[in-house]
């Protein structure tokens, strides 16, 4: 095919990327903007296909087919609540899928006498680490989040270090493949180490950071993408691979912003975090814990005005989400103004309980994000927290020593009643003890998240 | 080189554009913006085929290599297309939704041409 006009169908393609960005962006155009973005990808892959530097199709043909028949039977099986684990598997994949390329062209090179450009071999070297530190933090992150590793930081003392010297062994890798003294045994080599390097960065970080990790592997599997567009000279890659890179760092950025923490704090400080005196769970909850029943804390809200519901990860972990849509519907007959109060971070990843609320068909303009829903707790009678813990306590606001101070959280103690659906006293993520469970105004709820709301609006509905 | 600093300028500009497009977004998109964005990060899959389809001249690893590309991006293509729209009929509300599936809501499932 004429060059001009690959190029031109590139551009098309990129264009469909950005547009479909814009429209991801505003619930009302966000199905069709995906909708462009794939028939960029289309047009992308429609337009390589018939290039004529194409020589084999039955290998392609085999790939194409597994990876589409495995793609679909991900997107369709996987559940609303699994989502975390799904964005950072296909983050895996993207980087993985970089990471061959990358090595396949260092190959083709050195096949073939074609002259080995310093760009090129400078793009390798980037992709290769960037796309292979993708894939394993990526399936790292996979398995915390599936529970196939422990949640909370694991490694080693001087993981910090360690990383550091890895990372010093594969820039130095990278520069003999520059030089061109390397050859393909230093290119395994500066894969495994980068392989490895992808394990350690990710390992040591808690399962609260999680949506800020998931931001930032979903921004290097952009970058990764881009910088295979380095390697072969082709715009397209370049332009959405960025376009994917600035994508996920703004979102890392704004999940650092809503737990009040640098990125760098959350990327190296989460091992051996001193974090001062801990408060002593026992002393903050002695004889001040009042627990509660669902008859009791039904008649609460059959007197209320307004109730906010503020879900959390337990909320996903007890698929609760049609269990409170259920109770929701029940104190919206009796004429309950009942709205949900989401923290950026609830959940692992950004925007997860939307997610999950939007899949209980909860109507998004009830949805409200923390500055709104802060607003209105004084207002509010009864305040639900289901699942949720370190985004509601109050010592991130009031306790000037605490890990978490200055975070911003849901100020559900402010009000008049906060009932507390949770299986135990136990700590959150932070590894804190909440004084919100203390409060005189906080009923506890103890019991699995979605039984504990079914009994509720049981409950409710008994007393017409 | 002047190739290299037209892509270069390319890669700058880009950066900007997402991050002006993305800068206001509302919270509870964050999840799809996510995953549709990781879908089209799957466009590594035009490298991969170009490496796939290099032909038999350069060894069994450079087509090997391709095919496992081709076979990750496109997983990473159509279940980040796919996944992403699936959440984003949620959101709709249930009229348009139906709406849109009747009108073929999910026709890039035919990505991989």
């Amino acid at each position: 095919m004429n060059l001009f006009l690959v190029d031109g169908f590139y551009l098309l393609a990129a264009m469909l990327f950005v547009g479909g960005i814009k429209g991801l962006t505003r619930p009302r155009t966000a199905v069709r903007g995906n909708q462009m973005a794939a028939i960029g990808m289309l047009v992308a892959v429609v337009v390589t296909l018939l290039d004529k530097s194409i020589l084999s199709y039955e290998w392609i043909l085999g790939g194409v087919v597994l990876g589409s028949l495995i793609g679909t039977v991900l997107a369709t099986r996987i559940q609303m609540t699994a989502m975390p684990q799904m964005v950072a598997l296909l983050n895996g994949f993207g980087g993985g899928a970089s990471l061959c390329v990358a090595a396949a062209s260092f190959l083709g090179l050195t096949g073939a006498d074609s002259p080995q450009g310093l760009v090129t071999l400078v793009a390798i070297c980037v992709t290769l680490l960037i796309g292979a530190v993708t894939l394993t933090g990526s399936a790292v992150a996979f398995a915390k989040l599936q529970e196939l590793l422990p949640g909370r930081p694991l490694g080693f003392r001087g993981i910090r270090g360690f990383n550091l010297a890895l990372f010093a062994a594969v820039l130095a890798l990278a520069g003999s493949l520059v030089s061109g003294s390397g050859d393909s045994n230093t290119l395994i080599l500066l894969t495994i180490l980068a392989l490895v390097l992808g394990v350690t960065l990710v390992i040591p970080i808690g399962g609260a950071d999680m949506p800020v990790v998931i931001a930032l592997l979903n921004s290097y599997s952009g970058l990764a993408a881009a910088a295979a567009g380095f390697i072969m000279g082709n715009s397209v890659l370049v332009v959405s691979g960025a376009l994917v890179g600035a994508s996920g760092i703004i979102l890392t950025r704004i999940m650092c912003v809503a737990m009040n923490r640098s990125l760098s704090g959350v990327l190296f400080g989460s091992m051996g975090e001193a974090g001062g005196p801990v408060m002593d769970a026992d002393e903050v909850y002695a004889g001040k814990v009042k627990s509660s029943s669902p008859e009791e804390v039904s008649m609460l809200l059959e007197s209320a005005r307004r109730v906010v519901i503020v879900p959390g990860f337990g909320l996903a972990m007890a698929q609760a989400q049609h269990a409170v849509r259920d109770l929701a519907d029940s104190l919206e007959r009796r004429g309950v103004e009942v709205i949900y109060g989401l923290h950026p971070v609830a959940g692992r990843m950004p925007g997860h309980m939307n997610v999950l609320l939007a899949e209980a068909e909860v109507p998004y303009d009830k949805m409200q994000p923390m500055e709104e829903v802060n607003a209105l707790f004084e207002q509010t009678d009864v305040a639900i927290v289901i699942g949720a813990n370190d985004v509601t306590n109050p010592m991130a606001r009031e306790d000037k020593g605490s890990p978490i101070y200055g975070m911003p959280i849901l100020n559900v103690d402010k009000a008049r009643t906060v009932v507390v659906v949770k299986r135990s006293l136990s700590p959150g993520f932070a590894g804190l003890p909440n004084p919100l469970f203390a409060r005189d105004n906080c009923l506890m709820l103890f019991g699995d998240g979605k039984k504990a709301i079914m009994e509720l609006t049981a409950a409710v509905n008994e007393t017409v | 080189m002047e190739i290299l600093i037209l892509q270069i300028s390319l890669f700058v500009l880009a950066v900007f554009l997402g991050v002006e497009l993305i800068t206001k977004v509302p919270a509870t998109l964050h999840t799809p913006l996510m995953s549709g964005s990781n879908a089209i990060s799957g466009i590594t899959l035009v490298g991969a085929l170009l490496a796939a389809g290099s032909g038999d001249g350069n060894g069994l690893w450079v087509p090997v290599l391709g095919v496992i590309a081709v076979t990750l991006a496109t997983i990473n293509v159509v279940g980040g297309f796919l996944v992403t729209n699936r959440m984003l009929r949620m959101f709709q509300p249930r009229k348009a939704a139906t709406l849109t599936a009747a009108k073929g809501g999910v026709s890039h499932e035919s990505v991989p041409g």
